[in-house]
């Protein structure tokens, strides 16, 4: 079974700031950790192998810093790591990363299974996964919140909004999990030992090969023209509750309030 | 009124379900006829995908005000297998080339359009709150929360088309029905040729009808570590049942195992817009405003003066939500039995 798993690095607090320009992050400064959701990923691809065997390899497009988030991978079992970056990919939309992954993806031979997170919590849009899945023309399975391996197909449930659907895929296939899929091991010792030493292939544009014209900011459909920080602060009301006395009152409060708010009807 | 090139397509895609056509569909009609108002000319049309489509599904949406209803079926699109559907979505696409589409951003329309966007070379946006046209250049803009809601992005795609957005869902009203609905309903069979997914549907399992569908909720009832046993959530449940509400908790409660992960809003769980969010001894950790920042009305009951979800509160009540919450289910049971006599 050769498993391929997608993780991006992300910024670690949600203090990220924003080129105004060109609305791209500045990660310069900011400290970077591998995708939270992505560890699901990187935790279901491990306890497949450990149930059915084969090879994980971690891939992540990014600037060459996103190298670390690669090795904690390999540190939790993962076996190599690939690291496709090039200045061309910087402002990359969803469209030209899906599209780059894919090429690599090609590059590096065939897998059997593919797994990405749910999103990523910088750009937040979900839309990598399935895009990977169709530039290489493969089936997709999104929102996966169990996956087993089955003779040459694969059982996935689906966490939907009234809630799962089961559907068995042909291999190859890329699926996009849920955080119930699985608990993220922490890396053991040994694994952060020998992922220092690994080493990870770093590919640029020359060795994938992508079309110049979709790449970066200048190849891509969508871009970014405004960023605003919301302010997120309302002018709510303050009820402060010291005893039964006060409770009923504030009860009174919200009852009126759900009033205004036609939640529940006036008497 | 602005311009626009004669005859310019806005399409929104209407999800079918076995219970009929979703009604989030509808918020996203909502939207294309906000557009159609601001680009002259243009004719919103609203596209559905599926097997053994309803006539009164169909007649809801021409209802709503729309100039057409494409019907595409086929019994290989009664379950959503994504490649069937963005074959189908592609191919219309292509035939017809519409400047705009738009999907809820649900888990159909975050898998069907990222799909589709990617063989068509459109720019796609995600879960948008607000859509609008510029007004020299008529491309659509697109706002949209990005990095746990901290900042708000306009994105437009300038040259590329169609240009794609998905829609956060309750961020729209829903239209209300025209009189005279004039709607030209297409129904056309999908081209097998196009069908050729080998995914196989194996079945369903729906949350049992006290787990209401958190996305899809319009109140919210949510419980968090305040709660302090596992038991103690029923109070959570209570005071939802009372409301009419579906539950929703932090991850602290999910990772307790008080509640289960569907039930869990925020980062790594869902992004809810309801009209009410009640949050019960929930702190409001960036990670969870992400998921329900963007609620209409906000109550938070803490005892912690600076607990951060009071920034968000429309309603901040501290104190102890052991005290507070039974008495106001009390009185909503009681306002209710009055309302029965
Ligand atoms: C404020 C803001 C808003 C944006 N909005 C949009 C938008 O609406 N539409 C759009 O097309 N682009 C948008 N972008 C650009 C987008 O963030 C980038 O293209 C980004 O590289 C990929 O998207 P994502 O972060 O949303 O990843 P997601 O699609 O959320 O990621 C899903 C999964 O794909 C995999 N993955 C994603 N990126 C990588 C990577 N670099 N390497 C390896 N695996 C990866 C991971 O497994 C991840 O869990 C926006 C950017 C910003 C700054
Ligand atoms: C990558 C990442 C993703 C995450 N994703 C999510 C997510 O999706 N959703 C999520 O919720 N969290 C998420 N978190 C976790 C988040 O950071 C917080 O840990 C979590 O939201 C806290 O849950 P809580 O508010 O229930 O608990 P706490 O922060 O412990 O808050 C409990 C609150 O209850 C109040 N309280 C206690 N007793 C009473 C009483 N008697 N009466 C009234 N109030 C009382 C306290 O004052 C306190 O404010 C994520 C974290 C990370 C790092």
């Amino acid at each position: 079974m050769k498993i391929l798993v997608a993780v991006k690095q992300v910024p670690e607090t949600s203090k990220v700031t924003l080129d105004e320009k060109t609305g791209t992050m500045i990660r310069e400064g900011v400290t970077s950790i591998v995708n939270p959701l992505d560890l699901y990923a990187v935790e279901k691809a491990l306890e497949v192998k450990e149930t059915a065997g084969g090879e994980i390899t971690v891939l992540s497009m990014g600037p060459p810093g996103a190298e670390r988030a690669i090795r904690e991978c390999l540190a939790m079992g993962c076996d190599t790591g690939v690291l496709i970056s090039d200045r061309k990919y910087r402002g990359s939309d969803t469209w030209s990363t899906s599209y780059v992954i894919s090429q690599a993806i090609s590059k590096l031979g065939q897998f059997d299974l593919l797994l990405f997170g749910e999103r990523a919590t910088d750009g937040d849009t979900g839309q990598v996964g399935p895009g990977v899945a169709s530039f290489l023309g493969l089936p997709v399975l999104t929102y996966v919140a169990d996956l087993a391996i089955v003779g040459a197909r694969v059982q996935a449930r689906r966490l939907v909004e009234t809630g799962y659907e089961n559907y068995t895929a042909p291999m190859p296939v890329v699926a996009t999990v849920v955080k119930e899929i699985a608990v993220p091991r922490l890396p053991t010792l040994r694994g952060k030992q020998s992922s220092r030493k690994a080493k990870i292939t770093m590919w640029d544009n020359d060795r994938i090969g992508a079309d110049g014209s979709r790449l970066g900011l200048d190849g891509s459909p969508t871009r970014v023209v405004r960023i605003i920080r919301p302010k997120v602060a309302r002018e709510g009301t303050r009820v402060i509750v010291k005893n039964e006395q006060t409770a009923l009152g504030a009860v009174d409060q919200i009852m009126e309030f759900l009033e205004k708010r036609g939640v529940v009807e006036t008497e | 009124m602005m311009g626009g090139r004669t005859g310019e397509e806005i399409w929104t895609i209407a999800e079918s379900t076995e219970h009929g056509i979703n009604p989030i569909s509808l918020e996203v009609i909502w939207r294309g006829l906000q557009l159609r108002e601001k680009l002259s000319n243009a004719r919103l049309i609203t596209v559905v995908l599926g097997a053994g489509v309803g006539d009164d599904g169909l007649a809801m949406v021409a209802s709503a005000g729309v100039d057409e209803v494409v019907c595409v079926e086929h019994e290989k699109l009664g379950h959503f297998l994504p490649e069937n559907h963005a074959a189908v979505l592609v191919d219309l696409i292509e035939r017809r080339r519409p400047a705009i589409v738009l999907a809820a951003a649900t888990t159909y329309g975050r898998t069907l359009l990222p799909y589709a966007a990617a063989k068509l070379y459109a720019g796609l946006t995600a879960d948008c709150t607000a859509l609008d046209i510029d007004q020299e250049t008529c491309n659509l803009l697109q706002i949209r929360p990005a990095i746990g809601g901290n900042i708000l992005a306009t994105i437009e795609t300038p040259v590329a088309r169609p240009q794609m957005a998905t829609v956060r869902p309750h961020s729209s009203p829903t239209p209300d029905p025209v009189d005279r609905p004039h709607a030209v309903v297409n129904r056309e069979v999908a081209d097998e040729r196009l069908l050729t997914s080998l995914v196989r549907f194996t079945g369903s399992e729906n949350l049992p009808g006290d787990e209401v569908s958190l996305a899809n909720a319009d109140r919210i009832v949510a419980g968090g570590r305040g709660l302090k046993k596992p038991e103690n959530f029923r109070l959570v449940g209570d005071l939802a049942e009372l409301l009419g509400a579906a539950v929703g908790a932090s991850r602290e409660a999910v990772d307790r195992g008080w509640i289960s992960y569907p039930h869990q809003v925020g980062l790594s769980g869902k992004t809810v817009a309801p009209e009410l969010y009640v949050a019960v001894g929930i702190s409001g950790t960036i990670q969870h405003l992400a998921g329900m920042q963007t609620a209409h009305s906000i109550v938070a009951i803490n005892n912690d003066p600076d607990a951060q979800i009071f920034e968000v509160a429309d309603l901040a009540i501290q104190g102890d939500l052991f005290t507070v919450v039974p008495l106001l289910c009390e009185r909503l049971a009681n306002r209710r039995g009055a309302g029965n006599e």
